[in-house]
């Protein structure tokens, strides 16, 4: 069909990066490798505490820069996208490749795995053939030993040309030897050469041939060796990037594209077409890398991948597969329904009793009622909730779920559900997006870009509400202990509502299936690209640093936005309950005004007030509901789901309320953050009015009809 | 040899060597790139529980591919 980036509307990549320096001495250090081999745990063991957290300036790859010394330099990390190579397929590769290639970095270090050192080196010839001041570093050399790996690491320098360390990322100690490496390296005192690949015969004419003119034009700003062999294999998106880096005039020079035509001309009456150039400097590379990984690695044992296979027998199996992952979810749901309990309520009773003595404090300063309502039952309440709700089960959820991905087990369930997403014109890749979106939809968002096909890109953008996202966990999982769990606190009580939960994340999937073959039927028409994934080597995962990481990263992120937005939430839904028009408050008004409409719906006004009000956040939807329940009477105080039950109930839900409002909590609009994403990541208001219209008329449509079907048996 | 064999045609347990790849374009380059060049081993380790894709032991690392990109790819017998 030929939908490219820009018909499908997403904005081409771009590449300037602001590089925030501490000191102007610190030195700019790319932090390149390939995907799964613990780069960031090398970033964070590097940069501890110390990092900044940003964008790629106009796409949302998350960047993050940190900062640590040596003994004699202050650096500045950058930590660059994993890729596989330079030659960019993907978004993320484009990034790597634009920064190590026009970044200017004084260094780049590369983290290779020592368990799959040869399909590493790929990337680290790449880029030797750009940086000269690289440092490798073989990762993970604890696995290695374990699988019975050896490699020669002097051997391995000596082949490179430039340093190789050995490093257990957990371990400060073989961090500490690469920082001494990159200040020798800093101060160009390699004393090796690195090394320079040898291209077959012909290719080789072709570069002499114009790399003189090339160093010329260019100003040697570019290694001319490099550029002349990518002139000669012309990307166009690279193309685009040396234009805005040496400037137009460099590729329109006459001299030069002349030469460059004449050399492509040698080679094709040497009977070597472009296609064929890119083959051979492809094989050249790993060829290369084969020879090198021949000479340096001995496997002591044959048979050292044999653990990761028999559990790939297990987890990928025809009759195990799907339910091996449907019993993981209900256990991760169970372990965050069960552990989340008590916390939950302690942190509950703490914050509301801080909520009594705000109020004696209140009383003590003689504020004025209306001052004392907006802030402490309006701000306080809402964010003590939001706070109690939501940081329990975030701190167990994501932590459980970081630990699965650092066990290596999210690619196989990319490659169990690619064969269904395929019937759907779409790709595995899409149920690691919808994985991210179980944390944050606007993550999961972002995490779209690890899918290569701009088409099906969209298709997991405009899917990925369909998978509750934290905010939305607590409003399912409140409700489903009120009403389908009747015995609270017991073990079977806590299974049935894992069970329940994982019912619901199911149908959200079966949802998301449906959608998926409709728009790929409909508006995103297309076939199924082609696609590899890789099915790294499992790990035993950092408990310790997964559970920092998750809640530092993570849990906290994710509640200090919900809280950012609660806050102001909590003092409108106040005035609301509290401005008077006549005898009614604006809350009830608005309720009764959507009342009838959200009936249909199997609903109330207020419910539906809650989710409309919600859009910033959906954690604070329940919230307003109690809000809303306790301004128009009843009930005051609140601390546990019981007493919440018994305000839901008396305020007229029944269990076909309670559905409803799952039903409509798993479809409709996705929040702000997550349309903002949308915004960014297609530059299209088009896609973001789909990604509102879809869940929003598919959630109300289910809702009509269940409620409806409810009323035909009752 | 009469019939080409194509990697799709590979089954769990089964290696065999790369002759060529028939396939052009943007996935060419990835499979040249995962280093499925001439003269390299490949082994079939299982199939998703779908039937499809199935996964490959190529250089050390593991790697899904589907039948219909496998199809790109002929084998010699090793």
């Amino acid at each position: 069909m030929g939908l490219t980036n820009s018909t499908m509307g997403i904005k081409a990549v771009d590449s300037g990066l602001k590089i925030k320096r501490h000191t102007a001495c610190d030195q700019v250090i790319a932090l390149a490798g390939n995907p799964n081999v613990g780069k960031s745990t090398v970033f964070n063991g590097l940069t501890g505490m110390n990092q900044h957290t940003g964008n790629w300036p106009g796409k949302t790859v998350t960047n993050a820069q940190g900062y640590c010394s040596g003994k004699n330099h202050s650096y500045v990390m950058v930590d660059i996208p994993g890729a596989y190579s330079l030659m960019a397929h993907s978004a993320e590769e484009e990034v790597a490749r634009n920064f190590i290639c026009f970044g200017d970095p004084d260094a780049v270090v590369v983290v290779c795995d020592a368990t799959c050192l040869e399909r590493n080196l790929n990337l680290v010839l790449q880029i030797l053939e750009i940086a000269t001041k690289v440092v490798v570093c073989v990762n993970l050399m604890d696995e290695a030993k374990r699988k019975k790996i050896k490699i020669d690491l002097d051997g391995l320098s000596d082949q490179l040309g430039v340093p190789v360390v050995a490093v257990v990322a957990r371990k400060k100690k073989s961090l500490s030897r690469l920082m001494d490496t990159l200040d020798t390296v800093i101060e160009g005192k390699n004393k090796k050469t690195p090394l320079k690949i040898r291209y077959p015969q012909a290719i080789e004419t072709a570069i002499d041939m114009i790399e003189p003119l090339v160093r010329e034009k260019s100003g040697n700003r570019i290694n001319s060796r490099w550029l002349s062999l990518k002139l000669l294999d012309p990307d166009p998106s690279l193309i685009q990037e040396i234009d805005s880096y040496l400037g137009e005039a460099f590729l329109k020079d006459a001299a030069l594209s002349s030469r460059v035509q004449q050399a492509i001309e040698m080679l094709q009456n040497r009977g070597i077409s472009t296609n064929k150039i890119k083959d051979m400097i492809v094989s050249s590379l790993v060829l290369t890398a084969e020879g090198i990984s021949r000479k340096t690695v001995t496997y002591a044992k044959e048979t050292y991948n044999n653990t990761d296979r028999q559990i790939d027998r297990i987890l990928t199996s025809k009759w195990a597969g799907y339910p091996i992952m449907l019993l993981l979810l209900a256990l991760v749901f169970w372990l965050t329904i069960t552990g989340a309990n008590y916390p939950s309520q302690i942190i509950s009773t703490v914050l509301f009793w801080f909520q009594d003595r705000l109020t004696d404090f209140f009383h003590f300063l003689h504020t004025p009622s209306w001052l004392y309502g907006m802030l402490v039952l309006g701000v306080y309440r809402v964010l003590a909730w939001v706070v109690s709700v939501m940081l329990p089960p975030m701190a167990i959820f994501f932590p459980l779920f970081t630990l699965l991905e650092d066990a290596g087990y999210l690619p196989r369930v990319a490659y169990n559900l690619d064969r269904p997403f395929k019937r759907c014109s779409a790709c595995g890749k899409q149920a690691l997006t919808m994985c991210m979106g179980f944390g944050c939809n606007a993550a999961g968002i972002i995490g779209c870009r690890i899918i290569d096909s701009p088409r099906e890109r969209l298709l997991a953008i405009l899917t990925n509400n369909f998978v509750p996202c934290n905010g939305r966990f607590p409003t399912l999982i409140a409700i489903l202990m009120m009403f389908f769990v009747f015995t609270s606190g017991s073990l079977s009580s806590s299974l049935l509502s894992a069970v329940l939960l994982t019912a619901v994340i199911v149908l959200g999937i079966m949802v998301t299936f449906a959608v998926t073959k409709l728009l790929s039927k409909t508006v995103l028409k297309g076939v199924p690209s082609s696609f590899t994934l890789e099915l790294p080597p499992y790990r035993k995962p950092q408990i310790g640093p997964v559970i920092v990481r998750s809640i530092f990263d993570r849990t906290l992120f994710v509640l200090t936005r919900a809280m950012v937005v609660a806050a102001p939430a909590g003092l409108v839904i106040w005035l609301m309950a509290n401005i008077m028009i006549g005898d009614t408050s604006l809350l009830s008004l608005c309720a009764t005004f959507l009342d009838p409409f959200a009936k249909l719906l199997g609903l109330d006004g207020v419910i539906l007030l809650a989710f409309i009000l919600g859009l910033p956040a959906n954690e604070i939807v329940v919230p307003i509901i109690i809000m809303a329940y306790m301004a128009q009477g009843s009930i005051l105080e609140l601390d546990s789901l019981t007493e919440m039950k018994q305000l839901f109930v008396a305020n007229g839900w029944t269990w076909v309320t309670a559905i409803s409002t799952m039903l409509f909590s798993l479809m409709h609009w996705p929040c702000s953050t997550t349309l903002l994403t949308i915004k960014k990541e297609t530059g299209s208001w088009k896609w973001t009015a789909l990604a509102f219209l879809i869940p929003t008329v598919i959630g109300l449509t289910t809702c009509f009809l269940f409620a409806s079907a409810s009323r035909l048996f009752i | 040899m009469s019939k080409v064999l194509l990697l799709s045609h590979l089954k769990p347990g089964e290696k065999a060597t790369v002759k060529e790849l028939s396939t052009e374009g943007n996935m060419r380059r990835r499979l040249l790139d995962i280093g499925l060049i001439e003269n390299t081993e490949v082994e079939c380790l299982g199939r998703s529980p779908g039937g499809d894709p199935s996964a490959f032991l190529i250089r050390g690392a593991v790697i899904a591919i589907r039948s219909e990109d496998c199809a790109g790819i002929m084998l010699g017998t090793c």
